[in-house]
């Protein structure tokens, strides 16, 4: 069972869906002694970073999370899931974050420029993600597929050699980490089409080393 | 680079496909979770769903064909139509939409758009915009007018100044539709687009007046656009997603071609 952490960030639904469409059998919920008995958990979320880590925080989820990533257990973070990961966000002056990766979630700058344009912020929309090596969580995936995003803020990690993927928005930032047993995406693999299912897929499969 | 979205619109009238001609005349053209999946298939960067009649027990209905399309696609897709309270955003989202649009009843209680952006995020919240060509006054100095109820009634408000009240109030996209180019597969309101599109910092999607790539091609540049709706083209089966891509993507245009 894969289980999907409930920490009331938005609505988790759509990752179950998906899962749902794979017949991977999934929980969502809140609780750690259900999470427990899952193989692998995601843990996703769209909205504010303070309200999410209060949350966690009110849950008992912090440290339980910490301990499943100490034990070598596969989790996949998605979007807000991903920058929670970080020691801290730029969000809301400094919110912190769970720590479990070093770095800093970073706000795309307002003044970014493309071709002469303005770009928006939200970052939203598809975009393609220059994978590095080969980790087997994005094995198969057609080069240059391209993966939906909607988001402000990026994450950073200290150690670049974190980053698995790379996207371009008026700047480079890191678009997919990975260390041992935890992967973490910007994008929604749920709502990628495709390529996104087939992430999810490979997760899936996937036990927890990335030497695998 | 970020691409720029073709997003299919699919009217919906008592749980069934319609396609509005300037708003009146619809006709039943099918089921449109079976239009959505098509869709998703032949390369859909998000799906745009219009629920035309959203009387109360119908909109039952519309939350039935919501939960069974996001069972089915996995790629984001929005509701709009009739969408006055929270409480009918949070019905939307829960049933699996990942955006709602808000038009009519945003225009009469702007709050709706600064509460809906609070509970479920700015990403979640698109206002939907149609507008009107009038003569450029004191009061409407842009030359564009904001109609509501289908283009029925007249606001008396300056469509560039609403736009802008609406990305203050938190609104995370705006679909701006020209009421004058709609159904006439002319060709997008250009001057409209730009207009709205420089000056706000969300993005937006051109509606109205589609009816050859090259319009699509226009809108996406000139137009300054960052998603462009598409209705009868597809509809009716004269272009395919894949054609229109490929055309844009041959005029330089940044699209998203890896879908299969």
């Amino acid at each position: 069972m894969i289980g999907i952490v409930d920490y009331r960030a938005g609505n988790l639904t759509s990752v179950a869906r998906a899962l749902e469409h794979l017949h991977e059998p999934c929980e969502v919920t809140d609780r750690p002694e259900v999470l427990d008995r899952a193989s692998h958990i995601i843990f996703p979320g769209v909205g504010a970073a303070a309200e999410a880590m209060a949350n966690l925080r009110r849950s008992g989820l912090d440290a339980w999370l910490k301990k499943w990533v100490q034990e070598g257990r596969p989790v996949l973070g998605i979007c807000l899931g991903t920058q929670v990961i970080l020691s801290e966000s730029e969000e809301d002056g400094t919110t912190p974050g769970l720590g479990i990766i070093p770095g800093v979630v970073k706000k795309f700058p307002g003044t970014l420029q493309a071709e002469g344009q303005r770009l928006k912020i939200p970052h939203m929309g598809w975009n393609t993600v220059d994978f590095q090596g080969d980790h087997p969580v994005f094995a198969g995936l057609p080069r240059a597929a391209e993966f939906y995003f909607v988001h402000s803020y990026y994450p950073a990690p200290m150690d670049e050699r974190l980053v698995v993927g790379w996207t371009r928005y008026g700047i480079r930032f890191c678009a997919a980490l990975a260390r041992d047993n935890l992967v973490a995406v910007q994008f929604h693999p749920e709502k990628s089409g495709r390529p996104g299912l087939r992430i999810l897929s490979n997760f899936c499969r996937w036990g927890g080393n990335d030497a695998a | 680079m970020l691409r720029k979205r073709i997003i299919p619109c699919l009217d919906v009238r008592a749980g069934k496909l319609t396609k509005g001609i300037k708003f009146k005349g619809n006709i039943d053209i099918g089921d449109p979770v079976e239009a959505a999946r098509q869709y998703y298939e032949q390369g859909a960067d998000e799906i745009v769903f219009y629920d035309i009649t959203a009387s109360s027990d119908q909109r039952q209905i519309m939350l039935d064909v919501v939960r069974r399309v996001a069972a089915t696609i996995f790629i984001p897709f929005s509701v709009g139509g009739g969408i006055r309270t929270l409480d009918d955003m949070r019905a939307v989202i829960l049933a699996g939409a990942e955006k709602v649009s808000v038009n009519s009843a945003a225009v009469q209680n702007p709050r709706l758009i600064a509460e809906g952006a609070k509970a479920f995020g700015s990403q979640c919240i698109v206002l939907g915009m149609d507008v009107k060509r009038v003569e450029a006054s004191a009061r409407i100095p842009s030359g564009y007018e904001i109609v509501i109820h289908g283009g029925r009634i007249d606001t008396g408000r300056d469509a560039l100044e609403w736009a802008r009240e609406a990305e203050r109030l938190g609104a995370g996209e705006i679909c701006l539709n020209s009421i004058d180019a709609d159904g006439t597969r002319d060709g997008y309101e250009i001057r409209l687009t730009s207009l709205i599109s420089g000056h706000v910092g969300i993005p937006v999607i051109a509606s109205g007046g589609a009816g050859t790539p090259e319009h699509l091609h226009d809108v996406l540049t000139r137009g300054r656009a960052d998603a462009a709706l598409i209705a009868s083209m597809v509809h009716y089966r004269t272009h395919t997603l894949a054609d229109i891509k490929a055309y844009l993507s041959g005029r330089g245009v940044p699209v998203r071609e890896h879908w299969t």
